[in-house]
């Protein structure tokens, strides 16, 4: 064979692996589960809610389910609908804030990683955040979270949605700039 | 705007030919023992010492730190040589001995309320003031309770339960006290709460009666007494069948604004919050008693008549007012008991306060979302082209969902015939879509963004003639006007902004004529007394917050311009122009 056509083979050849690679995260990005099949829960306990760990600060323990619901676009579209759905919204607008704090910026009150969210979900806060835990099957809680995520930016781009529900006219979700969440203390 | 004043001015003679009078006086004695300064809820103060030639010389007498950096909605209280302001949540209230310099605190008490109920307050915190009465101090907790305390030492009298915020109650309202009874009434028409007005026994907090603003006539204290004057409004058990089944378990008309009492007809006169959820289309029919009035008999409870101001209402157009009670002629008739009501809706009504027949209805912003009011029927007439419909937007709806004014209450000058009403100029995209009702948590189904009214100001300080059915003259105000207004015989009106100026104009013409900035935004509820040494003081608590000013305290994001309920949209800018805060300012002429 002449040699061009080697190249060209050659070429095919890193094509159809990147391609292969991209259909493999592609997979995952969208695959649809539909009873738990995710990594099984972290043991309570594992998710700290504050910064300050007296003397050196202990490992957290890796999460793998966390990363697993936030990676994948399926449970994240899952989220956007079912944080309308438990209403929300109602309290958080569409990431803005009303009654409850903003979702969309940088202000963590109570950690802004996904099992930090998802504990503050299930847990209920002191200063008026309900706990859901008992209401909300633990997967959904998982997806809630998740979505959240992409409001400021944290969840992987390639599993945010172009569009929004509703009406803000804030960017499309693939779009945010991303905020790294920061424990801080709010006026409220 | 001169041209008005100036017509003012032209017919003054004629307002003393027509003598505006109010029904129950106020206090001569200079204190200052509930929120409205007196049962026709007209906050005028009879003191005359401050008064428009030397107003301008007003200083600060003393000041208060409340501890808290929420929105300062409540009015002082004064009585004697004390003087009592609630602060937002935890509701500590403070007692302030006015006979020393600096009004050093008498005692101070903490109800300790649960820290949740912050999560099931619609719109920020806020407390709308204590009520004093022979000897007690009585107010209500964010968490549903109403409490008493012995005025003098600051001990717990008696403290009754009456809310569940698992259910989404919270008590945002000032109780008033009528012939030994304490009218309380909840919020929480954001998160379908059945809305209720309780009266319990000033002595012992023991519960008289309890009348829902949804459901059974039996429920509702609707008897043989009731005569609405409107063919709409009579029936059995229409706070039932103008729902849809159950519905009306969960559907709003909740109490947490105002209410007045006339002694001569004894009744009571109180608005009816929202119907839940916002979005109209989940609740087909009227939702009686939601978005109206009702005039009960203030010893048992029962309602004696009924008007309606949003039937099936499809904006969040709370009828929470406070009803002002005048007597005045009625289009060249005679004399009329009357109440004056500047509506959420965009209208000021006049009705008769025997009947409840809406005898005029004005508009007093720009208004598209109701064509007119009919008076045939008592009803508005909504505008089709406005009507929202799930999962369309609905573009410049005016007024606003906070309406052309929401709480935030008028005065009225029985010197000049005006009622003052401070009030905003909003208006607002909607979207509706189905809600799910779980208990505790919102229930309301619309995301809206709100903006000012095209060419308007967003905030408003509007002087109206209610015999003439006129505005006399106006002053723009270019953030959006939260606080209440006060009247004096001393022809002056105070009032505050939300980037913290405390103003005061003039009553006749609206001339500004001194202000002074405080540090934060006011939203609170001017007051005027006498204090122990014989001179007028003025009071107002500043801090800027509640549903205006969550943008501020909630630290919203304004990327999102539906946050805080698509009111802080309308002021992006606020952020800028003040900082949170929870300060007492008192202000005097100097003493010599």
């Amino acid at each position: 064979m002449c040699s061009p056509c080697r190249r060209i083979e050659r070429r095919a050849g890193f094509a159809l692996a990147a391609l292969l690679a991209l259909a493999a995260v592609g997979c995952e990005r969208e695959r649809r589960e539909y009873a738990s099949k995710g990594p099984p829960t972290t043991p309570p306990g594992a998710v700290r809610v504050g910064t300050l760990q007296p003397g050196t600060p202990l490992p957290t323990p890796s999460e793998p389910r966390g990363r697993h619901f936030e990676g994948n676009a399926y449970h994240v579209n899952q989220g956007q609908q079912l944080y309308k759905w438990f209403n929300c919204t109602g309290c958080h607008a569409n990431g803005g804030g009303a009654i409850g704090p903003a979702l969309m910026d940088a202000q963590w009150r109570y950690g802004g990683s996904i099992e930090q969210i998802h504990a503050s979900i299930m847990q209920g806060r002191p200063n008026g955040m309900p706990s859901f835990a008992g209401k909300i099957p633990d997967d959904q809680v998982w997806q809630i979270a998740a979505y959240v995520r992409t409001m400021s930016g944290n969840a992987p781009k390639y599993v945010a949605g172009g569009g929004r529900q509703g009406m803000a006219v804030a960017p499309p979700l693939s779009r945010v700039p991303r905020l790294k969440p920061k424990t801080t203390e709010s006026s409220q | 705007m001169k041209r008005i004043a100036m017509m003012v001015i032209a017919s003054l003679a004629l307002f003393a030919a027509t003598a505006v009078d109010v029904v129950a006086v106020t206090p001569t004695s200079g204190d200052w023992t509930m929120p409205a300064g007196n049962y026709a809820s007209t906050r005028y103060s009879r003191l005359d010492q401050i008064n428009r030639d030397n107003v301008s010389r007003l200083r600060t007498e003393f000041t208060f730190s409340t501890g808290v950096d929420r929105g300062q909605e409540a009015a002082p209280i004064v009585v004697g040589d004390t003087m009592y302001i609630v602060a937002p949540f935890p509701n500590t209230v403070f007692a302030l001995d006015l006979s020393r310099p600096g009004a050093p605190l008498k005692w101070k008490y903490q109800p300790n309320p649960e820290a949740a109920a912050q999560g099931v307050a619609c719109c920020d915190v806020v407390n709308r003031g204590a009520v004093y009465w022979q000897g007690k101090l009585i107010f209500n907790t964010l968490d549903g309770n109403t409490v008493a305390l012995d005025a003098a030492k600051g001990r717990l009298l008696w403290k009754t339960k009456l809310g569940n915020i698992n259910k989404g109650e919270t008590i945002t309202m000032a109780p008033l006290v009528v012939k030994g009874k304490v009218l309380v009434g909840n919020a929480g028409g954001e998160f379908g709460v059945r809305g209720w007005i309780a009266a319990l026994d000033a002595g012992s907090g023991k519960l008289a009666w309890k009348a829902y603003n949804t459901g059974p006539d039996a429920d509702v204290l609707i008897g043989p007494a009731f005569k609405p004057f409107y063919a709409s409004d009579r029936g059995k058990d229409l706070g039932v069948h103008t729902w849809p089944p159950e519905a009306w378990k969960i559907g709003g008309g909740t109490v947490w604004g105002w209410i007045s009492y006339d002694p001569k007809l004894n009744l009571i006169f109180h608005g009816t919050g929202n119907p839940g959820p916002w979005n109209a289309d989940q609740r087909p029919g009227d939702n009686k008693w939601t978005a109206g009035m009702f005039a009960r008999d203030p010893d048992t409870g029962a309602a004696r008549w009924f008007v309606g101001f949003a039937p099936h209402d499809l904006f969040d157009y709370d009828a929470v007012n406070e009803s002002l009670l005048l007597d005045f002629p009625v289009r060249g008739g005679g004399k009329r008991a009357v109440i004056v009501r500047p509506e959420r809706n965009g209208f000021i009504y006049v009705l008769d306060r025997r009947t409840g027949q809406v005898l005029s209805a004005d508009p007093f912003t720009p208004v598209n979302s109701i064509l007119r009011i009919d008076l045939k029927t008592g009803r508005p007439i909504y505008n089709p082209d406005k009507q929202p419909r799930n999962g369309r937007v609905t573009r410049g709806i005016c007024p606003a969902s906070p309406g052309a004014k929401d709480w935030n209450p008028s005065a009225f000058s029985s010197r000049t015939g005006l009622v003052y009403i401070p009030h905003i100029n909003l208006c607002m995209d909607w979207l509706s879509g189905e809600v799910n009702y779980i208990a505790g948590t919102p229930y309301v189904g619309a995301e809206a963004r709100m903006y000012a009214a095209p060419g308007r100001s967003r905030g408003e300080l509007l002087a109206w003639d209610p015999v003439h059915r006129r505005a006399a003259w106006k002053v723009d105000e270019d953030l959006p006007l939260w606080s209440g207004a006060l009247a004096t015989a001393g022809d002056v009106v105070f009032y505050g902004t939300m980037d913290g100026w405390f103003k005061a104009v003039d009553a006749r013409t609206g001339k500004g004529l001194w202000k002074f900035q405080t540090g934060s935004g006011i939203i609170g509820q001017p007051v005027s007394y006498r204090g122990p040494d014989g001179r007028q003081y003025v009071a107002v608590l500043s801090g800027v917050g509640g549903w205006a000013g969550a943008i501020v305290v909630g630290k919203l994001d304004m990327r999102d311009n539906t946050a805080g309920g698509g009111l802080a949209n309308a002021v992006r800018d606020l952020p800028a122009k003040t900082q949170p805060g929870g300060t007492l300012h008192v202000f005097a002429l100097p003493a010599h």
